[in-house]
């Protein structure tokens, strides 16, 4: 999938992460800013990029400010943030480039 | 038969879908049923979001037993379609149907709950459903409601929606609710589903919401939806046996069963006249007290 238009996902509530996706042309930038980035940074880094693969985005700028979330949340706000950058609410692949 | 159609729900605990702090472990508190809502509960422009929280929270989180009911947004919103592909996609263990009126919105859903399934490789009949009404129509046409569907385990009353709907309030009485309440246990008794009752709202009252579990307990219903982990003890107390009832039950089944070998249909027990129709009654008994953690001998 492109990145076709920024877009937002999450809150900054406490067991929540926020997802900023932008469009980009070089590859994948993430700016990542945690309450648990020295024990967790690097796993967070990962369930990030795992489901950036997942969703075949070759192309993006992330930021992300993370509040404590479980990895599921992480997945969850990545994915919404990606899909709302296209504008797709339905028939969702869920069990698939989703799960 | 799906085998938790008739599973014990005495506290369904509605839990936003949207929130994470809520749905990471709610089972810590020890309600029957939790209820994700993607309806109420979500912002409009917020819909999309919860779903793939819901889905992540269904599929990546153990809820250790706790059954896993989601409430989908109602008929007469643009959401309820991708509500239940998610859901089923998800493995969520029933659906919570918003403001049912009619059989025909229950069809509705079964209908895409089966398509969800193929789509899925869900096994079919996999996902239970449930049924609010929250108007007069819906409480009006309760019994078609409940004979609308094998996969309906039971119907729930919506006090605040339906009191609208009446003009009138939610008082603190029960007034207001008493007919509605009534129709709804006659029509799920006839149709041999569970009824559950309406969220109580003032969580600073817990002395109202204590007089308003024991009515509805003696009233019939099987549970209560509720909002906050405070109310679980109050209602699981009240829904316990005491232990009269429990040895009752106990001398119950031993005597119909004994009665039954021997061709004898109607008998006493305890000085009471009984028959083979008390023999339901007094397994829930047994059941409910097993529920509460007393060991049953038997």
């Amino acid at each position: 999938m492109e990145i076709i238009n920024t877009a937002i996902a999450g809150t900054l509530e406490s067991s929540d992460v926020q997802v900023i996706v932008e469009p980009a042309t070089e590859g994948i930038e993430i700016e990542l800013e945690s309450t648990v980035i020295n024990q967790y940074g690097k796993q967070i880094r990962t369930v990030i990029m795992e489901t950036l693969e997942r969703l075949e985005v070759k192309n993006a700028k992330l930021r992300v400010i993370d509040k404590g979330a479980l990895d599921c949340t992480l997945k969850a706000r990545v994915e919404c943030a990606i899909f709302r950058s296209n504008h797709i609410m339905e028939q969702l692949p869920w069990g698939g480039a989703i799960r | 038969m799906n085998k938790n159609k008739n599973r014990l729900r005495r506290t369904m605990m509605f839990l936003n879908c949207q929130k994470p702090g809520l749905i990471r472990d709610p089972y810590i508190y020890g309600a029957d049923s939790i209820i994700l809502d993607l309806e109420d509960a979500v912002a409009a422009n917020q819909k999309d979001s919860a779903r793939y929280s819901l889905y992540h929270a269904l599929k990546d989180l153990d809820y250790r037993g706790v059954e896993r009911i989601v409430r989908i947004n109602g008929l007469d919103t643009p959401y309820w379609k991708e509500d239940i592909r998610v859901c089923v996609a998800g493995g969520a263990d029933a659906i919570r149907i918003a403001k049912t009126e009619t059989r025909e919105d229950v069809k509705a859903v079964e209908t895409a709950v089966l398509s969800a399934e193929q789509e899925f490789n869900r096994p079919v009949g996999s996902t239970l459903l449930m049924a609010a009404l929250e108007s007069a129509k819906g409480v009006l046409n309760a019994l078609e409601i409940c004979n609308s569907s094998d996969r309906l385990f039971g119907i729930a009353l919506s006090g605040g929606d339906f009191t609208k709907d009446i003009q009138t309030t939610i008082t603190g009485t029960g007034v207001e609710l008493a007919g509605a309440r009534q129709h709804m246990i006659l029509a799920a008794r006839a149709a041999k589903i569970q009824c559950f009752d309406t969220v109580y709202t003032n969580l600073d009252d817990m002395e109202g919401f204590r007089k308003d579990v024991e009515m509805i307990h003696r009233m019939g219903f099987d549970g209560k939806s509720i909002i906050n982990p405070k109310q679980i003890a109050v209602v699981h107390e009240i829904f316990t046996p005491s232990e009269k009832e429990i040895i009752y039950a106990k001398k119950l089944i031993r005597a119909i069963n004994e009665q039954k070998e021997k061709g004898i249909g109607v008998f006493t027990v305890d000085g009471k006249m009984v028959d083979i129709a008390f023999y339901d009654g007094a397994v829930r008994t047994l059941n409910l007290a097993r529920a509460a953690g007393i060991a049953i001998n038997f």
